[in-house]
């Protein structure tokens, strides 16, 4: 039978491309897809949702049952006013703390003593915590945990949308009266947060580490991967949990949020500093694999430097396995989290996370009466979130598979 | 082999020195210590309590008594209550162990049995809903899962105790608990094996010599398809070992993951830090031991 030229051109299909409409066609992998974007946009648009505000405690509505019906009590006071009269408070606030600075900058070590730079060191500090407490007034006022700009406009916003109207609490309430079901959505953002932040750390530290051994070969390769093998065996939860309390001491707390630097922050690094060995033992397999390609050589005869091939051609093809790791570290990183919560090493109120709530929840489980709700609702977000990011990731897994192209 | 051996345990003392190091110097970095809280002390009782803990001495010499004394096997002693962390290894360890092999026990069997009765009947409602809960058992914290269990066999069932150590029924909640991400990952890890040993020729070629569907599921294709699960147990073994102190602490079960939890938020850095040294050694000798195995279960793997 012979064959005539077909006029249409032959359309490369990338990997990438494949893999999408391979992913596409598995529905429990397009369903957790969908669940997880919903999850986020939630998270991102909590504060404009007409819940009741996280942190507003309400003793006389304590374990309070999940109930359909508004509650008749006055529970979001936000006053609008406020924020516009601090306004000017707030200016003076920030010019004291400018020149408060500005004076700390010019105590220099020789002249100055070192007593005298600790007791300007605290001035700013607390010059600092002044402007901070006069921004957030109104909404810690009004019962909302420390909000950054783009939540304290999501706030207002809300305000002139709903006005005071809100949700019932239809996940109940907690032993200090507060609802459930907004804890769980204020939660979601912290959580979520610590899931991505962290793990993008580890990203960042895994990747590079491992293109640059497997692609420098030779002892360095030899060296850096047995780093890595040291660092395999060391019992990280425990160095975890010895850090942080380390960490959390009082004195050292002060100084490092004298940087900026809270707990949180801590666990970033912390984190990031366990999870990226997997990553760097994968990176650098497909390095080592992808070192001798041709346009790899086409790269290295033209001239581009070492760095330039590491970064801006080897690593591009690498997407595949970071996105199938990252879908599967970040269920790992929130689980990790929930656990430091579960020891009161992870978020401190008045943040909530989904650890800490499935915390409290287990504490108050006793013989004479079982609060079901504040252990089923939080379950149920942390469950079907990870289950959603766990299915996410098998499915990314076999649509990057290469045994299934074309399929 | 032996040189293998020999090569691993010297990166074992690397490593246990590297850990050493940086907590020793850690804990020296810190302004706070265990007895910050309480009233400032007479100065001729600090200088007492400082000499005992040799803490009057310069740091390197500090550092090398210290050393000294872990390598001879004295892993210190506690700054607050009168134990030596030796102490504590000789009664926390035996519980941990306890726990953790009974854990280990029920993970690898109720994880291998589900893994192979979802491959073998692929696709069936019992292969979907085992994996399900599989991943469920993955997701949820298992702190989560605790309570949950404790809701249902303690206070609705009223089949077992709540909580405390000492009778075996105690032991139950709170080896299945520990035990279950473990069996979920051994689940699903086994169901792939599985699955890729049973499409192989000579899978094909035992069928057709007319050999019983057990049979050739259990004799035929479980060795093969064990060697990942195998290869799982270390990293199981030190989750277990590590992922302890939540189990225990719900439980109240005086192992040594919840002295060090304990010991972690007292401050009291001598025995948090002689703990981890001692969680780094068993982890590496774990270890150690999953990869000899390795070689013994699959004669194509060389020590190197």
């Amino acid at each position: 039978m012979t064959t005539t030229p077909s006029r249409t051109k032959e359309i490369g299909v990338s990997l990438t491309q494949d893999a999408w409409r391979r992913l596409k066609k598995s529905w429990a992998a397009m369903t957790a897809l969908w669940t997880l974007v919903a999850v986020v946009v939630l998270a991102f648009f909590t504060p404009l949702l007409p819940l009741q505000p996280p942190d507003r405690d309400l003793t006389r509505q304590m374990f309070a049952e999940p109930t359909l019906s508004p509650i008749w009590e006055d529970t979001f006071a936000f006053e609008a006013e406020l924020v516009d009269q601090l306004d000017a408070e707030i200016t003076e606030a920030r010019s004291e703390f400018t020149a408060q600075r500005e004076e700390f900058n010019q105590l220099r070590p020789p002249e100055a003593s070192p007593e005298a730079i600790e007791e300007a060191a605290r001035t700013v500090r607390r010059a600092r915590a002044n402007v901070d407490s006069l921004i957030q007034r109104p909404y810690a006022d009004a019962g909302f945990p420390k909000l950054g700009p783009l939540a304290r406009a999501m706030v207002r916003a809300r305000y002139a949308v709903f006005g005071e109207w809100q949700l019932a609490s239809v996940c109940g309430r907690d032993k200090l009266g507060r609802d459930l079901l907004s804890r769980i959505f204020w939660g979601a953002r912290v959580s979520l947060i610590v899931g991505i932040v962290a793990t993008l750390v580890s990203l960042v530290i895994g990747v590079s580490y491992g293109a640059i051994s497997g692609y420098a070969g030779g002892w360095i390769d030899n060296l850096m991967m047995r780093i890595v093998d040291v660092l395999y065996s060391i019992p990280f939860v425990f160095l975890v949990i010895f850090i942080i309390s380390v960490l959390s001491e009082d004195s050292v707390k002060e100084w490092l949020a004298g940087y900026g630097i809270d707990r949180i922050t801590i666990f970033y690094f912390v984190v990031g500093a366990i999870y990226w060995l997997t990553m760097a033992r994968v990176v650098r397999g497909q390095v080592v694999s992808l070192r001798n390609e041709q346009y790899v050589e086409a790269a290295r005869s033209l001239g581009v430097s070492q760095g330039a091939i590491v970064f801006r051609h080897i690593v591009p093809n690498l997407l595949s396995i970071v996105l199938v790791y990252l879908t599967l570290t970040i269920p790992r990183v929130i689980l990790f989290e929930a656990f430091l919560s579960f020891l009161g090493l992870g978020v401190e109120p008045p943040d909530v996370s989904w650890g800490l709530l499935a915390n409290e929840g287990i504490q108050v489980i006793t013989p004479v009466k079982t609060y079901w709700w504040l252990i089923v609702f939080p379950s149920l977000a942390i469950g079907s979130t990870l289950f959603a990011l766990n299915f996410l990731g098998d499915g990314l897994r076999d649509a990057f598979d290469p045994r299934m192209k074309g399929r | 082999m032996i040189s293998f051996i020999l090569r691993r345990l010297g990166w074992m003392l690397i490593t246990l020195w590297v850990v050493f190091t940086v907590s020793f110097f850690l804990m020296r970095a810190v302004p706070g210590g265990p007895y910050d809280s309480e009233r400032a002390l007479e100065p001729e009782i600090e200088a007492n309590i400082k000499r005992q803990y040799n803490l009057d001495l310069p740091v390197h010499e500090q550092y090398w008594l210290r050393m000294k004394g872990m390598a001879s096997g004295e892993l210190g002693s506690s700054m607050k209550k009168d134990y030596t962390v030796n102490r504590l290894v000789r009664e926390g360890l035996p519980v941990s162990a306890a726990l953790g092999l009974l854990a280990l026990a029920f993970a690898f069997s109720v994880g291998l049995v589900a893994g192979i009765v979802s491959a073998v009947f692929r696709g069936s409602v019992a292969d979907v809903s085992l994996m399900s809960i599989a991943t469920i058992g993955i997701a949820l914290p298992n702190f989560v899962v605790a309570g949950f269990a404790i809701i249902l066999f303690v206070f609705t069932l009223r089949w077992l105790p709540a909580a405390g150590w000492g009778s075996l029924d105690q032991l139950v909640l709170p080896a299945l608990c520990l035990g279950a991400p473990y069996a979920a990952y051994v689940a699903r890890i086994s169901r792939t094996g599985m699955l890729d040993v049973l499409g192989q020729d000579f899978i094909r070629t035992a069928r057709a010599k007319g050999a019983s569907p057990f049979s050739v599921v259990v004799k035929h294709a479980l060795p093969t398809a064990l060697l990942p699960v195998v290869s799982f147990l270390g990293p199981a073994v030190a989750g277990i070992l590590t992922g302890s102190p939540v189990i225990e602490q719900i439980f109240a079960i005086p192992g040594l993951g919840w002295h060090f939890v304990q010991s972690a938020i007292d401050k009291d850095y001598p025995i948090a830090m002689g703990l981890v040294l001692l969680y780094t050694t068993l982890l590496y000798s774990m270890n150690l031991i999953v990869d000899l195995l390795y070689g013994v279960l699959d004669p194509r793997v060389e020590w190197k």
